[in-house]
């Protein structure tokens, strides 16, 4: 794997969405900047000129500054623009579309102390039936092996696949305490709050081997809490999911269930 | 006044012959400037507590997994193995160094300190309304810091889920987070029991002719706060409260059905929800961020109209914005969760708010740069710390817009950028005004004046160097650092902002250096320095009537207000100041 | 505390009497403030109690009604005994009002012991849970019940112990400032209402609701 080098500023952006917010951070920035030297420039002006020296006085009476006035009114037209014709458009454009769920891959994502599970449906397009009981080491997600949606999904740890170019729609949770869902390149962001599905989607523009990232502290293994993410061509994806599908001869089990009687669940 | 209490003030008189023991007098004091400067002084030391867990912590981020010379050793081998920092110590110095800053160090210097001291003095008063009560209030608020300090010796060590404590996290963490929340209800009820006590003190003690439109900056700026406190603070105890529940008694008002940890089962009943902590929590913890921020303007205030010979511009506007602040930052604390995964309506709701809680913030920055248009600014050790407080604050106020919008805040969340926006208000903003505060008020706590030289000393290189310390933090976040990491080089994007955090620890520990300056100065001047009469500062307000330092019942004569507070270069006057105090016009 | 001893060491001002722009002395002011304060401390355990209930898919979350649970029978009498007992702290102002310390004394007694009498059923109702093995940890019904009504307890404890030292020590002051005195009972008396209320909304809400 090439080490990719990353700088001082945004790293680069490969989500179809992430352009709109970085040109936000990049306005709000000069915005910020000239706001800031045009105040200062004024700020040490007052500072050199007004500094106590011989002959010299105060005014008492104060100054009529209409020049504030104006300037705290463009503050605020600006920060309305900001508000309502950048920031809030943005974020309800992201927030108010998710995919349709024919076209995207989907996976489910469940962060644990202090590992990433990843669920992915398999050729049926459906995820298996989960339970917290059935966790064990050779189980991470604790799947239900009397699901027939189950037997052809694949887990991994530590290691997310999804292809490019395609709309990926992803539910993440926890096991046990909050992470957060941290891909920095793909501007995506999502604390997983335990006993919630709550859904994240984003669509990748490049192929490539980036790195998702725990941004919610959540125990003394907070900052190894990291995950390959593996942006796929078409091909590389398909290629990956054959040869991960759980082997088929569990297939046959798969009708086992109907006829004979349920093993006891807990 | 009532017969009543003349009767007694005339009592008082004959008692203040009597000397009272040491312990009265010095230990548990009812007097309000000797609780005012034991807060001062206990948050002050804990202010350079909180800060040397953070040299500490420094180490660790500026070289990785590198054994830490001699301290490491001293530290022992659960906390340092082989003088390299554990995760879960870095985990505790992190949420201590928070916990101690904001509760144990700046509130108490702001609001149990100068408050304390300042108030009653400012508004002619003899003492706060209720004495026995402010002294209550400081000897809850000390075992409150004593048994946090301690909790680094439970097993397990001390809390380390973040200054935020959020569950399920802090619910599974180990017995040093009970100490933290049992430690928290301490401090929070002696918030409570010093607001109270300031409310009251503020509207009904007020001198003859103090009007509300007469009351200095600072004190309605310490009015709004104690509202704050009074109002904020009880949800937050309701928190702990529950927290102390989960973690002693079993509940689950933060855990849900079903959590797994380290692959056991958790054996609870579940069907609690960990966002109601945050919600909770927040509604406190955004309060707070003004409880920090709008004593520490008080003190600029005070210091830029005293040091620029003129008028404070904008006084009324001053005023409108710190009570508009006030009620505003009870309806902003969900921006703290826009990541939560929380629906647009709120989302967009709060960052609306958020928006509109920055602009009286944006008018008491003008009206504070406005106030320099005109004057005659004397370049005292107080004033550079307020000076450099406008451009510090500013640039904390700024940073706050990309985390306030939720698109943006989508990428900053959580990153090196926050950490460097709050530190930007809190330390070279909210600290430095404390700092102007501590070498304004000094002459009149003790009657010696401190030495402008080591003064000058101690701004210049804390202003240089902490600057070192929080701007790298904007490009460390903007490349997607994530924040309380204990080995940054984990990631690629932090390999590549890794040589900012070595500028980061230098500057840290250069800031850390540019301390000794000031604590020698204090001592020094406390033993030597000059003496000063009761108005050195050639001030208007009327804590400078009284003498210095003030006796048990502060001022000589009844104090009698006859004009606004900041009078200064009156056209027409022989002196470029009238005192409040003085009559004539 | 030495009470009288303070009133003689401090030369504050609106200790006893009225301020002339708010209309009341400080003990009275601080007590509104703290009751405010109070305000927000219980209003954030309801609002987290209705979190957690509207969140849980029934309620209470082991099954049946919350009636079934807790003993209505008990938890009416104990409204009736705070109600009272609040009737009697008016009365033990009102007896100070009209000059009358020994009345003062039998109202106060009054009010001490419905308010143990309040304690000694609220402590019957928590064995029959604890001997059915029905602990805070039962489930989240029994963690919000024994929270609010465990601090709603101790502020009763509070209160008893505020009353038993104007009954007691306190009262002295009834000789040297009756005035001040009548202030400090009828401060007391604030708090018990709001402790009172608080009662009245904690027993629909977790008995009947």
């Amino acid at each position: 794997m090439d080490e990719k080098v990353y700088g001082w500023w945004l790293p680069p952006d490969i989500s179809t969405h992430g352009a709109k917010i970085d040109q936000l951070i990049s306005v709000l920035h000069w915005f910020m900047l000239l706001l800031f030297v045009g105040w200062g420039i004024f700020f040490v002006w007052c500072l050199v000129k007004y500094r106590a020296r011989e002959g010299h006085k105060a005014i008492y009476a104060p100054v009529h500054a209409i020049a504030t006035k104006y300037i705290e009114g463009a503050v605020v037209v600006v920060e309305i623009f900001l508000l309502f014709g950048l920031s809030t458009p943005v974020w309800l454009a992201y927030k108010n579309t998710p995919p349709d769920e024919k076209n995207a891959a989907h996976v489910r994502i469940v962060g644990e102390q202090f590992a990433w599970n990843f669920q992915y449906p398999g050729k049926d397009g459906k995820f298996g039936k989960t339970n917290e009981s059935l966790i064990g080491s050779d189980n991470p997600l604790g799947l239900d092996p009397d699901d027939p949606a189950g037997k052809d999904d694949i887990v991994t740890v530590n290691q997310l696949h999804f292809p490019v170019h395609k709309p990926v729609y992803v539910e993440v949770s926890s096991k046990d305490v909050i992470h957060s869902f941290n891909i920095p390149v793909l501007r995506v962001k999502q604390d997983t709050i335990p006993g919630q599905q709550i859904p994240v989607w984003f669509e990748a523009t490049q192929a490539g081997h980036f790195e998702l990232a725990c941004a919610q502290l959540c125990g003394l293994g907070h900052y190894r809490m990291r995950a390959d993410v593996l942006v796929d061509t078409p091909e590389d994806y398909a290629k990956w999911e054959a040869e991960n599908a759980p082997p088929p001869q569990e297939a046959p089990a798969a009708a086992a269930p109907d006829t004979t009687p349920a093993p006891e669940k807990k | 006044m009532s017969e009543t209490t003349t009767h007694n003030g005339h009592d008082h008189a004959h008692a203040g012959h009597h000397e009272l023991p040491f312990w009265r007098k010095y230990i548990f004091s009812v007097d309000h400037k000797v609780i005012g400067i034991q807060y001062a002084v206990t948050a002050l030391f804990f202010l350079l507590f909180g800060f040397t867990l953070m040299m500490i912590m420094r180490w660790q981020l500026a070289y990785p997994g590198q054994p830490l010379p001699v301290i490491g050793k001293i530290l022992g081998e659960t906390a340092m193995p082989g003088g390299v920092m554990a995760p879960e110590f870095y985990n505790q110095l992190g949420a201590m160094h928070g916990t101690i800053m904001v509760f144990l160090g700046v509130v108490p210097l702001a609001v149990g300190g100068f408050g304390n001291f300042v108030v009653p003095l400012q508004i002619g008063a003899p003492d706060m309304a209720f004495p026995r009560l402010n002294m209550a209030s400081y000897w809850v608020f000390l075992p409150g810091c004593v048994l946090m300090i301690s909790s680094f010796f439970f097993p397990g060590g001390a809390a380390q889920s973040g200054w935020t404590s959020y569950p399920p996290l802090s619910d599974i963490a180990s017995v040093g987070q009970t100490v933290w929340c049992f430690s928290m209800v301490l401090i929070i009820t002696s918030s409570l029991l010093g607001s109270i006590n300031f409310i009251v003190t503020i509207v009904q003690l007020r001198a003859k002719g103090l009007s509300y439109w007469r009351l200095p900056f600072f004190v309605h700026a310490q009015l709004v706060t104690a509202f704050l406190l009074l109002l904020a603070f009880p949800p937050l105890e309701a928190a702990t409260v529950m927290q102390i529940m989960d973690r002693v008694a079993g509940t689950s008002f933060f855990l849900p059905s079903g959590l797994v940890v380290s692959g056991e089962q958790l054996k609870v009943a579940g069907g609690g929800s960990p966002l109601l902590w945050q919600h909770l929590f927040w509604f406190l913890a955004h309060p707070e961020v003004y409880v920090l921020i709008l004593p520490a303007m008080g003190i600029v205030a005070e210091v830029i109209a005293n040091n620029t010979r003129k008028p404070l511009w904008g006084y009324r506007l001053l005023v409108y914005s710190v009570v508009f602040l006030g009620f505003m930052s009870f309806v902003v604390w969900a921006h703290h969760m826009f990541m939560t995964g929380m629906g647009t309506t709120m989302s967009t709701f709060f960052q609306t708010t958020t928006m509109i809680i920055s602009i009286p913030s944006v008018i008491i920055l003008t009206c504070f740069i406005m106030s320099l248009y005109g004057g005659n600014i004397r370049f005292t050790t107080p004033m550079l710390f307020a000076t450099a407080f406008l451009p510090m604050f500013a640039i904390g106020g700024l940073t706050g817009l990309p985390l306030g919008l939720t698109a943006s805040d989508i990428y900053l969340h959580d990153t090196f950028y926050v950490i460097g926006h709050f530190h930007y208000v809190v330390a070279p903003g909210t600290l430095f005004a404390l700092f102007a505060g501590v070498y304004y008020w000094f002459p009149k706590a003790t009657g010696k004046q401190m030495n402008a030289t080591l003064g000058k000393i101690h701004f210049w290189t804390s202003f240089v160097c902490i600057n070192f310390v929080f701007m790298p933090m904007f490009f460390q976040g903007m490349a997607g650092l994530s924040r309380r990491l204990y080995d940054p080089t984990v990631y690629a994007h932090g390999r590549g902002v890794q040589a900012l955090n070595v500028v980061i620890s230098l500057g840290a520990w250069g800031l850390g250096l540019s301390q000794i300056p000031f604590i020698v100065n204090f001592f020094m001047s406390l033993k030597r320095g000059a003496r000063v009469a009761e108005n050195p500062w050639n001030a208007t307000t009327l804590e400078w009537a009284a003498p210095s330092p003030p006796g048990h019942g502060n001022f000589l004569t009844e104090p009698v207000v006859y004009r606004e507070p900041y009078e200064y270069s009156v056209p027409g006057h022989a002196n470029d100041y009238s005192p409040q105090f003085v009559e004539g016009s | 505390m030495a009470e009288a001893a303070a009133h003689h060491e401090s030369p504050i001002p609106y200790m006893v009497q009225p301020h002339p722009v708010t209309g009341i002395p400080n003990g009275k002011f601080g007590i509104w403030l703290f009751l405010a304060s109070e305000v927000m401390l219980f209003g954030a355990l309801f609002s987290s109690y209705v979190l957690i209930r509207t969140g849980a898919p029934h309620w209470p979350p082991e099954g049946g009604l919350t009636s079934e649970i807790v003993n209505v029978p008990l938890g009416t009498l104990n409204t009736a005994v705070l109600i009272t007992s609040s009737i009697t702290m008016v009365l033990s102002w009102a007896s100070c009002k009209m000059g009358s310390l020994p009345r003062f004394k039998l109202w106060m007694a009054a009010t001490i012991g419905l308010a143990s009498v309040f304690l000694v059923i609220k402590y019957f109702e928590y064995k029959h849970k604890f001997d059915l093995g029905h602990f805070p940890s039962h489930d989240n019904f029994y963690a919000i019940y024994f929270t609010l009504t465990g601090l709603h307890g101790l502020h009763i404890i509070g209160g008893i112990i505020v009353n038993t030292f104007l009954l007691t020590a306190g009262s002295k002051m009834w000789t040297t400032d009756p005035e001040h005195f009548t202030n400090r009972v009828e401060n007391a008396g604030l708090y018990w209402h709001f402790v009172d209320l608080v009662w009245i909304f904690l027993f629909p809400s977790l008995y009947l609701l």
